[in-house]
């Protein structure tokens, strides 16, 4: 557009000039009214107050009392002096390094044994996706509860099975976590239709002609599947680790908002969420909030760092 | 591995994956309140009671207050979610504007940030302007109105994007402005990308409890999530059945959406990878 414009404007005619920089007003004008409403969320709901909680972080702020600046002391205590904290941190690295290779392992392996025409797959994908679907909801997680409880129905099965009364999965420092892990994984819908969205784009050519030399199901799928699927697989890893380091809902119900037994499910974000609004200790809990956005920052950089080796972008087509 | 083979691998596996629903739903239709570790499916003896009392509430709170509550607020957040990501999506899709690239850049990054790195000066700033507690939900509709799930944001665009160009270049011959073409065209040939952004606005409110947590204080303005837990907390081990009756009740409406528009969930989820 700018340069047919100055082209105009070389032939010595300026109107189209007039009339092509009106344009570009207007467009500019058009553009930013269409994106206002996301620019002033963007300003004063996003930028502003994380400048505001790295602020934070470096003091120490109650609700009722302004903020105090105390340098690096947040972080120096959360390292060095909050057991609690370094509890947290080893229990969200814990389910996150379970929770989301499972998950994502269930998903695929279930994607390719479905991707294979069969029918009734709408029926299928329907039956897999409702775990997520409700997975997130407070029912959801009464229910976990109620399950895994002392007299609840895992231990009724196991007792009628083995004849051994199990003791509580929830009550149990052990074994409170794994519940968690298990409702995550429990969830692998949504990743699935992912990857079954990504199996579809894979060329049918290249499986008959691995077919043809005489590959293995095993082979094609190490050599074929895997390799086409990698970028999908990226993202969902991304994606899963993400929400995986955020969970929060599900643990407060289960454990009844206090992280136990013994601190046994104390995840991250309940602990951030236990300091900023029951102790009011909202510099500390601001200074937790940025050590989680550079974990997940670093995680994200690693994986893709790391994608180099594994993921193939189809340069091969 | 034959079909039949693959058929049954995942039936089996399906109905282990439904087992712990379908106890959820058949355990609050057995009578008494001890068969809670009866892991059979199918009730010696149906009755709606746990549903009556369940209805009736707690702590004098009808449940049915609970229902209304997290209804208005979604549908006030679907709304609003809806009309300002579209918004921004035809911003971001089809005009052309100084420093897009930079915004849609940002867009991007807020994607990937954790939500709990602006919970606390937003719950300062809502404080301050005394939108805590109040019976509009203002702190959670306002984020709403300004399009901060850029989640929504990136599905629109991504769908948008897709809408044939021509089609608004023959519109502009016949005089039509990008306001009118964001109206008279991209708004309704993108209609299945809005009803998937309603669709998922939806559910995350019906299921958010973390923001409805930190900002809804009062049990009369409370909406189900916040509900069901002081049920839980309340009525502990004395009444399960009830409390598993109001569970059933609280994911019906997730049911209902899922079953009558099936095809915007895959298709949400597929093209955009919506967490979950």
């Amino acid at each position: 557009m700018i340069d047919s414009a100055s082209a105009a404007h070389r032939n010595g005619n300026p109107r189209p000039l007039r009339r092509a920089s009106r344009t570009a007003v207007e467009e500019n004008a058009v553009g930013y009214l269409f994106l206002a409403p996301w620019l002033i969320g963007f300003f004063l709901l996003t930028l502003y107050p994380m400048a505001r909680s790295l602020y934070y972080s470096f003091t120490e702020f109650g609700v009722l009392s302004d903020p105090k600046w105390i340098g690096w002391a947040n972080f120096a205590k959360m390292f060095t002096a909050d057991k609690i904290y370094i509890q947290s941190l080893k229990i969200t690295f814990g389910y996150v390094f379970m929770s989301v290779p499972l998950k994502l392992a269930f998903a695929l392996v279930i994607a390719v044994i479905m991707n294979r025409k069969l029918r009734m797959i709408g029926l299928y994908r329907t039956v897999y996706y409702i775990p997520t679907l409700l997975g997130g909801s407070v029912a959801i997680a009464v229910l976990w509860k109620k399950l895994f409880s002392g007299d609840g129905v895992i231990n009724a099965v196991i007792l009628s099975l083995t004849g051994w009364k199990a003791p509580s999965w929830i009550a149990n420092p052990k074994y409170a976590m794994y519940t968690l892990v298990l409702l995550t994984v429990w969830q692998f819908g949504s990743s699935m239709i992912i990857f079954l969205a990504g199996l579809k784009q894979i060329p049918q050519d290249y499986y008959e002609a691995a077919s043809v030399d005489g590959a293995s199901p095993r082979k094609q799928f190490l050599h074929i599947t895997i390799p086409c699927l990698s970028p999908v697989i990226l993202f969902n890893l991304v994606m899963q680790t993400i929400t995986a380091f955020q969970a929060f809902t599900q643990v407060f119900i289960i454990s009844d908002g206090r992280g136990g037994p013994l601190n046994s499910t104390m995840f991250y974000t309940l602990y951030l969420y236990i300091k900023g609004f029951h102790y009011w200790e909202m510099g500390y809990a601001s200074a937790m909030a940025w050590v989680l956005l550079l974990i997940i920052a670093v995680f994200t950089l690693v994986i893709f760092k790391t994608s180099g080796s594994w993921v193939s972008y189809g340069s091969g087509e | 591995m034959g079909n039949a083979f693959a058929h049954l691998i995942i039936i089996l596996f399906g109905a282990m994956m439904l087992y712990p629903v379908a106890w959820l739903i058949m355990s609050s239709l057995k009578a008494g309140n001890t068969i809670f570790s009866d892991p059979s499916l199918i009730p010696k003896s149906f009755t709606f009671q746990h549903y009556v009392t369940g209805w009736e509430g707690v702590g004098r709170i009808h449940f049915s207050v609970f229902f209304r509550n997290s209804l208005l607020l979604c549908l006030v957040v679907v709304v609003l979610n809806v009309t300002s990501c579209a918004f921004a999506a035809y911003a971001f899709a089809r005009l052309n504007f100084k420093l897009k690239g930079l915004w849609f850049g940002a867009m991007m990054v807020t994607l990937m940030l954790p939500a709990h790195v602006t919970t606390i000066p937003r719950y300062v700033m809502f404080k301050n302007l005394g939108m805590v507690d109040s019976s509009l939900y203002l702190a959670l509709t306002l984020p709403k109105l300004l399009a901060t799930d850029a989640f929504f944001v990136f599905l629109l665009v991504q769908f948008m994007r897709g809408i044939p160009h021509d089609l608004d270049e023959s519109a502009r011959l016949d005089g039509c402005g990008r306001i009118m073409i964001f109206f008279r065209i991209v708004l309704p040939l993108a209609t299945p990308a809005l009803i998937t952004t309603a669709l998922f606005s939806f559910l995350w409110t019906w299921d958010d409890f973390f923001n409805q947590l930190l900002y809804i204080n009062t049990p009369r303005k409370y909406t189900i999530p916040l509900g069901l837990r002081m049920f839980l907390d309340s009525t502990g081990s004395s009444n399960w059945g009830a409390m598993l009756a109001m569970s059933v009740v609280s994911i019906l409406p997730c049911f209902a959406l899922f079953f009558s528009l099936q095809k915007y969930f895959v298709q949400g989820i597929a093209t955009t990878g919506i967490k979950g």
